[in-house]
């Protein structure tokens, strides 16, 4: 065989099966490989696919960011921006003592402090430093110190500060409202992050997207009905009365007299919602939205309109307020008054008098009406914690209660409630719904009582806030005003304090065509006087006068300007 | 049949190419476009900033403060004001 001579192995006879087992074995490895390959290629193309695609492709979150608060007029009260946490990982710093201390500096911090922070080689986390402005972060990133990173995050400023406190609220460290419209407009105002597939480069640039898994939305932005310069206003003016009066507390509301638009709301003691480091809750509680107080003779007007639209009087109907007794109470005017008119019993502000004008109601018309003006229910504006008030069923009413819910003892009452209530005076016998939000139309009132009724009771409420009448420091020079006073003792104990005292005053103006409707209300005055005609009447008047001016309205008692309001301290 | 052949190899590397150079182009502009979304973005930071700068400085206790202090300014008593009626028209 001529194999024999070139290789001495084939010389030897081996058996022919041997030579077929290899290259059956051959083939059959080869079969494997391209069943793996055809496997792989063609019939699970989604694996070797995902496994490519992680590679390259990238999930890119998408921040979005909270919607802005602004006032009526577009001035910011609550803006979020962006801002930098800077963050290491200690197991895999590498750092020397150079980029320590140009870190240190970058950061604003104490050597020691990052030298602590970064020695926990066991933590993969720690926070350098959270939410410091983009242009420091710049700094700090461009150290390019390996194992430093930074993280976005949003920071909500409110630049309004402790002025809008109370309205616009506040959020917490995760972006979400805790108080305040923050918490009654959250889903609004919370936008909702998203993120997108997108090919990045060596370089970490994107160079392709993929596709866009969910698009980030922007929170909106919401528009209040508070006006910024009337806010400003409230405040200073309510500040000064609380202080003035060594008041526990105080609230004051600004009303739109034909739109129910709460134009400023504003209470003391207040905060800063920059800085809430040691806030306590008596700070925060929003009190002309959340506490309640007997209104006290802020009431009367109300009785008055009642029986006035009932027919049951007349303005000229005169009312003896000689001693009354009712189910063995006896009812008592601060002094007495001897027999006056039905507009005298406002304008002098008499208990008896308004109990005995309550008389000729049943509870049930009284009852309803009281209903009607929105004691008793929350106002509906949205506002988180608004209070509903005590007003107990016109069926379970007593005869002395009735007459003491006459004059406003027995019914409790927000200071918004009660703001809301008098829009029946400013708005032909109308009620308006309150809205804290700017509106565009106008809101559907709900007719009460008729235009005429609620004219003369007007020109009751106006020669109370003459001399004559219980607050003549109510007075503004050159308008017409209108409004009433409230003095009532704080419950307490099931009875009532002796010397605790809340004392209000609502009113509007001007008379003629009114535009706004200020309520006021001082928590436990304890200064030398406590009647609302001498504590809130004043605080009344500053703010309204300094708000008509500001508005531009024409004086409609041009004649009045020139004169000096009695005492008025008017500090605008 | 060979001649043919040619051409379409011929045909198939052009396109091949120049899938290629728009592929690459559509990412050059891609990539420019994510530069002016990010320059976008950062304008945008940077009015919040300055909204927020304005209304530091616009707050009405600081300008009555200024009004007052600085410039002197103070409300108009009632003595010194005249209210002027416009006739209607």
């Amino acid at each position: 065989m001529k194999f024999e001579k070139r290789a001495p192995q084939l010389r030897l006879k081996l058996e022919g099966w041997r030579s077929r087992v290899v290259l059956f074995l051959a083939i059959g490895g080869f079969a494997v490989l391209a069943g793996r390959a055809f496997y792989l290629q063609g019939v699970n193309t989604s694996f070797l696919k995902a496994k490519g695609e992680a590679r390259f492709t990238r999930v890119v979150e998408l921040p979005a960011s909270r919607g802005a608060v602004r006032d009526r007029n577009g001035n910011a009260l609550a803006i979020s921006t962006p801002v930098e946490s800077i963050w290491a990982s200690p197991d895999e710093l590498e750092i020397d003592e150079d980029q320590e201390r140009a870190l240190a500096k970058a950061l604003a911090l104490p050597l020691d402090d990052i030298r602590q922070k970064v020695d926990r080689k066991d933590r993969q986390f720690v926070y350098l430093k959270r939410q410091i402005s983009p242009d420091q972060a710049a700094r700090v990133m461009a150290l390019r110190i390996p194992g430093v990173f930074q993280q976005r995050e949003y920071r909500r400023y409110y630049p309004a500060g402790e002025l809008m406190a109370h309205v616009v609220g506040f959020t917490g460290i995760d972006d979400r409202g805790q108080e305040g419209m923050e918490l009654a407009a959250d889903p609004r105002l919370a936008g909702s992050p998203g993120s997108r597939k997108v090919i990045k480069d060596r370089k970490g640039r994107i160079v392709e997207d993929v596709e866009s898994v969910r698009a980030p939305k922007d929170g909106e932005a919401i528009t209040l009905a508070i006006d910024q310069r009337l806010q400003f206003l409230a405040h200073r003016e309510l500040k000064a009365a609380v202080e003035q009066n060594r008041a526990k507390g105080g609230s004051l509301v600004i009303v739109d007299a034909r739109s129910g638009e709460v134009l400023a709301l504003v209470n003391q003691p207040d905060y800063n919602p920059n800085n809430r480091a040691n806030v306590t809750g008596r700070q925060t509680r929003n009190r002309s939205v959340t506490d309640l107080f007997e209104p006290g003779s802020t009431m009367k007007p109300f009785t008055v309109a009642a029986a006035l639209d009932a027919g049951v009087v007349k303005p000229d109907t005169l009312v003896s307020t000689g001693p009354l007794k009712i189910g063995g109470w006896t009812i008592n005017d601060s002094h007495p008054l001897g027999t006056l008119t039905v507009a005298q019993v406002i304008q002098k502000s008499s208990n008896i008098g308004t109990a005995k004008i309550q008389l000729e109601m049943s509870a049930e018309t009284m009852g309803s009406f009281y209903r009607e003006l929105g004691f008793g229910a929350a106002p509906q504006t949205g506002f988180p914690g608004e209070a509903k008030g005590l007003l107990k069923p016109w069926n379970k009413w007593r005869p002395v209660e009735q007459a003491t819910m006459s004059y406003g003892h027995g019914i409790s009452v927000s200071l918004l409630q009660l703001a809301r209530a008098y829009t029946i005076f400013t708005n032909d016998g109308q009620l308006l719904p309150l809205s804290l939000t700017r509106l565009d139309a106008q809101p559907v009132a709900k007719p009460l009582i008729s235009a005429e009724s609620a004219r003369e009771v007007t020109r009751m409420m106006e020669m109370a806030a003459m001399p004559g009448g219980t607050a003549p420091r109510a007075q503004v020079p050159g308008y017409r005003v209108a409004g009433k006073t409230g003095t009532a003792h704080k419950p307490e104990d099931g009875g009532y304090a002796e010397k605790k005292y809340v004392s209000s005053f609502v009113g509007f103006g001007p008379v003629s065509n009114p535009r706004f409707i200020v309520a006021v209300m001082l928590d436990e005055p304890s200064g030398a006087k406590y009647y609302g005609g001498d504590v809130s009447a004043p605080a009344f008047s500053a703010v309204m006068g300094a708000a008509l001016r500001m508005m531009s309205v024409p004086p409609d008692a041009p004649g009045t300007f020139n004169v000096q309001a009695p005492a008025s301290g008017d500090r605008g | 049949m060979a001649r043919v052949n040619l051409l379409l190899l011929a045909a198939v590397i052009a396109c091949a190419l120049g899938v290629i150079s728009s592929q690459h182009r559509a990412r050059k502009l891609f990539t420019e476009l994510e530069g002016e979304q990010a320059a976008a973005k950062k304008l945008d930071e940077e009015f919040t900033q300055l909204q927020l700068e304005q209304g530091a400085w616009a707050t009405h206790k600081r300008v009555e403060a200024v009004a007052a202090k600085s410039l002197g300014m103070r409300l108009p008593d009632p003595s010194n004001t005249v209210i002027v009626t416009v006739p209607a028209r």
